[in-house]
């Protein structure tokens, strides 16, 4: 076990239960794992196992119903650590421009000035939105509205960010660019993430380590390190490696043990 | 306009480029079948405006026309002279310009009024389910009343004042200009709520930056049923409780049988309603056009 400092996010026996008018359903049961800083995580697990509600957690947009989760040792309450969350659609707003939407989180955290302004256009800058910033989201193409997406989580300078299948919404092409761009962009701002998805290939070129969730209630199947010796460790290269299609199926099986009807 | 023969048309066609053709006007060098298409599809639109045109002038002349050879009874039915005539003298004694200007003030400040209520009564139940569930029945039951109902009791109750027909015009309009207004706030994108909310925004923020701008769209449209609502509301409540405006005018006209008056007034309620209307187009274009840089 790491030492506590080291842990950007900690997560103590976490169980999830929502309520129906149908009936109770524990989503999810006893998920303890940690994050250090600058480590990117991925969890993958079948669909509808609970794996958005667990980011929705650790973002503080529903109380846990039992369990603890930390953010740089404080308790999620007490936490001033900004989390970036990324959602599956990039929710741009047509009624703002580029560079309006990118400042949409600064303006509701009222921490509008003159060096956040400032980065936001460095940011559009570097990551090729230059040109657009006064463009509406309609005139751009998936991929530019996903960076456009991920800028504006950026700029609030987040230390842990949290993505929830960004990709989903995008064609198979830009997908993978997108992906490796992405990718590359947290990697280069040493951000720590934490992926959801249930695409194996995604979470295997982008993490650190995969978690497997199992079924509803979801619990910790297998944690599996993910080790490339590539010169150029990037999302793309990644999926060219030998060891891509060892992690692949390895995941694969531990995903679909004792479960012989997956349904996706 | 209404002068324009066919012969014309093509000689004006490459010169006098109608508003909407001209964002493709690019194209019309392209070639023929182009140029076909475009030709073709302003005649069409000239057309149409000629026959809305002629429509008018050959229903008018047809109404002077019988009225004058005393084939209908113009003591009924009036002439397009006859109500031209009864406006030019009210123009000059001036009388005109306080039904006019009386009607006018009473259903811009009753939209108004109605605009912003319904609007802050909108957000209310927006923030609060359990307000919006208590209510709601109220609401639907207040909307599906005949409005001209309340008229009376308005009289009653608040006496045979301006502030009577205001609340008569406000009456007609307001109940389903909230129910409408909550429907399309409720609407909101939920995707874009959630992000207000990672973004570390409140429910208020989540009403500022999502639902009051995804609404606007919503909010003009209402704006146009509404202007027309409270003009009808205005017309009742001045048919029962005033000395001026134009239902009145209507009122009075058909009491001592003036019917040069009555249609004069019923012409200028058209033209009046019509202003209206277009003022606020003409919003939505300016806002339209805002959006679109």
């Amino acid at each position: 076990m790491e030492p506590v400092l080291e842990q950007i996010l900690n997560l103590q026996h976490i169980s999830y239960t929502y309520h129906t008018l149908q009936g109770e359903t524990l989503a999810l049961s006893d998920i303890s794992f940690s994050l250090k800083k600058g480590e990117f995580a991925a969890i993958v697990g079948p669909s509808g196992c609970g794996k958005s509600t667990l980011l929705s957690l650790i973002c503080g947009l529903l109380p846990c119903t039992e369990g603890q989760i930390k953010i740089n040792g404080k308790p999620l309450k007490e936490s001033t650590t900004n989390v970036g969350y990324m959602l599956q659609h990039d929710e741009l707003f047509e009624w703002r421009t580029i560079y309006n939407n990118v400042i949409l989180g600064l303006e509701v955290q009222h921490a509008l000035t003159a060096r956040t302004k400032q980065r936001a256009h460095e940011l559009l800058d570097i990551y090729g939105l230059g040109d657009f910033k006064n463009a509406r989201p309609s005139e751009l193409s998936g991929g530019m509205r996903q960076r456009a997406a991920l800028i504006r989580t950026l700029v609030l300078e987040p230390e842990l960010l949290l993505l929830d299948e960004p990709f989903s919404a995008l064609d198979y092409q830009t997908r993978l660019q997108v992906g490796d761009d992405i990718g590359q962009i947290i990697r280069n701002e040493g951000k720590s993430a934490l992926l959801v998805t249930h695409d194996l290939s995604e979470a295997i070129s982008l993490a650190d380590r995969v978690i497997v969730l199992s079924n509803r209630p979801a619990t910790i199947k297998q944690t599996i390190p993910l080790l490339f010796h590539l010169e150029h460790d990037t999302p793309l290269n990644r999926r060219s490696a030998p060891e891509f299609k060892n992690y692949f199926n390895l995941i694969w099986k531990e995903l679909n043990e004792d479960e012989p009807n997956v349904k996706d | 306009m209404n002068r324009m023969s066919k012969t014309e048309i093509p000689a004006a066609s490459g010169t006098n480029i109608t508003s909407n053709a001209s964002a493709i006007s690019t194209a019309a060098s392209s070639s023929t079948a182009q140029r076909t298409f475009l030709s073709k599809y302003r005649l069409h639109k000239k057309f149409v405006a000629a026959a809305r045109v002629l429509l008018l002038v050959v229903f008018l002349s047809v109404w002077e026309l019988t009225a004058s050879h005393q084939i209908i009874d113009s003591f009924i039915f009036s002439s397009p002279s006859k109500i031209a005539r009864c406006f030019l003298d009210m123009v000059a004694d001036r009388s005109i310009f306080l039904h006019l200007g009386v009607t006018l003030y009473e259903t811009i400040v009753s939209f108004l009024l109605v605009i912003v209520f319904s609007i802050l009564t909108a957000v209310l139940l927006w923030f609060s389910k359990k307000l919006s569930e208590i209510l709601e029945p109220y609401l639907v039951v207040l909307n599906s009343l005949p409005k001209s109902a309340l008229a009376p009791l308005l009289i009653v109750w608040l006496g045979a004042t301006r502030t009577t027909i205001i609340v008569a015009g406000m009456s007609v309009a307001i109940f389903g200009s909230i129910l409408n207004l909550y429907t399309s706030f409720m609407s909101a994108d939920p995707g874009k709520m959630t992000l207000i909310y990672t973004l570390g925004g409140k429910r208020h923020q989540v009403l500022t930056k999502v639902v009051l701008p995804s609404s606007i769209p919503a909010i003009i449209s209402n704006m146009k049923v509404n202007i027309g609502l409270c003009l009808v509301g205005v017309i009742i409540g001045e048919f029962l409780a005033a000395k001026e405006g134009l239902g009145y005018l209507i009122i009075y006209s058909s009491q001592v049988f003036k019917m040069d008056w009555l249609l004069m007034s019923i012409c200028l309620l058209c033209l009046f309603a019509m202003c209206l209307y277009a003022l606020i187009n003409q919003l939505e274009s300016c806002y339209l056009k805002r959006n679109k840089r």
